[in-house]
């Protein structure tokens, strides 16, 4: 279970401070499916993150009973100047899962072929997108944490993803934070609305969507 | 309710050993890379200095009139600049360079430290140990007088560079001005450092000045193990230790402060 319990974030800014969340709630258990829709700039990725634990919360509390992933967003999480193989081994040795193991899936997921063994500040952003989704795979959790997946790569790269999360990991915990109401109607079974830094939660999805279109 | 915080923080501790392996390897990785002669540099650096040192003074003929030899005067000296110097360099802006791997909840401001502390340390302490085996055993440096001494001194200087460099790496993060304010104070502090003297050969009025400065302490100690008595050394291990503790909790607090405000890539 992850329970989120009155979470605030105060960012500070050149005008000063600003306030990203407000007194959020939110819990979690296992195997749940949770979409968070929400317009561009409307703290979804600073809520993933707080829930992730890459950041903490000005006041209130996270609490994690079940590992959980970091955002798998298809950027961020790997070191420009080492290779995607040592990129591996740094998030094996973090998460302490034994290296070996994972490097022919990563392999054969990202297709990179010889690029898995020169530095990730070479590959393309397509490179990139590929690594970043098959280093997050590598790693077993209980709770995957998803920001924005459907923006980026080809259909068949986009395939692949899809049939590795959502039909590979389907007993697994997800919170899915996403602009598009079609995706989190299609993988969510809650759905909560964030806007002007509060979270709106819904049992039945279609309430959800109609709160986030009646915003606009 | 006691068993339960003692299995929750023996796992803590397990998590951050893991971290602080990985970034270890991670640093040594960029640091030094697979080409070259990678990992050595770590020793061959203030090897080719200390020779230097050495050679220059040899010629100079400085040194002599106190009765020490100039190649253990210039290796202790130059490895517990080295020590401080190399330790808080590292600190300062460690951040940056990490930042998208703080995504990743385990990995801390306080372990980036942490790992390129041990990293430092390790180099300055092999260098070290290293340089003075080899002088040693070609006959340029005598063996140590009381080697406890050595490490006792040795181990002060590594908890004084721990201190300073959480400070000034917490505070890099804060203002550019660190920074460069740093580097200057790294030139002027080498030979205030107690690296190029020892306390006993200066006149009154500045031995008392000089003593303000922490690394001395620790370098007069050092000093102070290696030639035993053929050299009268001035430190105050009360006074060094106080100005260590200090420095270890403001450093600690504000790594503290840095992991609040830090927001990963």
């Amino acid at each position: 279970m992850i329970s989120i319990e009155n979470v605030s974030k105060v960012y500070g800014t050149r005008h000063g401070p600003r306030q990203v969340l407000h007194d959020v709630n939110l819990t979690i258990h296992r195997g749940e499916k949770i979409g968070i829709l929400g317009r561009n700039g409307a703290g979804k990725s600073t809520l993933i993150r707080l829930i992730s634990g890459a950041e903490l919360p000005t006041s209130g509390h996270v609490r994690r009973t079940m590992s959980v992933s970091w955002p798998l967003a298809f950027t961020g999480g790997f070191q420009g100047s080492l290779t995607g193989l040592d990129n591996l081994r740094f998030i094996c040795r973090v998460y302490g899962t034994p290296i070996e193991p994972s490097i022919p899936f990563v392999e054969a997921f990202s297709e990179l072929g010889s690029y898995l063994r020169e530095p990730v500040k070479k590959y393309s952003s397509g490179m990139r997108a590929r690594l970043a989704f098959a280093l997050s795979m590598a790693i077993d959790f209980d709770c995957y944490l998803i920001d924005e997946v459907v923006a980026v790569g080809d259909s068949r790269f986009h395939e692949k993803c899809h049939t590795q999360l959502f039909e590979e990991r389907k007993d697994k915990a997800m919170i899915i934070v996403s602009h598009n109401p079609a995706y989190i109607k299609e993988h969510c079974d809650r759905a909560a609305v964030l806007g002007n830094g509060t979270l709106q939660l819904f049992d039945r999805i279609d309430e959800a969507l109609e709160c986030y279109q009646s915003q606009s | 309710m006691v068993g339960f915080v003692n299995a929750g923080f023996k796992r803590s501790l397990t998590i951050q050993a893991r971290v602080i392996g990985a970034l270890l390897m991670r640093e040594i990785l960029t640091r030094f890379g697979r080409h070259n002669i990678g990992f050595m540099w770590v020793f061959v650096e203030p090897m080719l200095f200390t020779l230097g040192v050495a050679g220059l003074w040899t010629l100079l003929r400085l040194g002599h009139e106190h009765h020490i030899d100039i190649v253990s005067f210039a290796l202790t000296g130059y490895s517990s600049v080295l020590l401080w110097r190399n330790a808080v360099n590292r600190c300062n802006l460690a951040i940056a360079p990490n930042l998208s791997l703080m995504y990743h909840r385990n990995v801390r401001v306080i372990d980036i430290f942490l790992a390129r502390l041990v990293l430092e340390i390790a180099g300055a302490t092999i260098s070290l140990v290293v340089l003075s085996l080899f002088f040693i055993s070609i006959g340029w440096m005598s063996a140590p007088a009381d080697v406890l001494t050595m490490v006792f001194a040795w181990l002060m200087l590594v908890w004084f560079s721990v201190g300073l460099g959480l400070v000034i790496g917490s505070i890099s993060e804060r203002s550019e001005v660190v920074d460069r304010v740093w580097h200057t104070i790294t030139y002027l502090m080498f030979p205030l450092s107690g690296a190029v003297f020892m306390i006993d050969w200066l006149p009154r009025a500045l031995q008392e000045v000089l003593l303000w400065v922490p690394m001395v302490h620790g370098v007069e100690m050092l000093r102070h193990g290696y030639y035993g008595e053929r050299v009268t050394a001035h430190y105050n291990l009360a006074y060094f230790s106080s100005v260590n503790l200090v420095l270890l909790l403001v450093g600690l607090s504000l790594a503290r402060q840095t992991q609040l405000r830090v927001e990963p890539e």
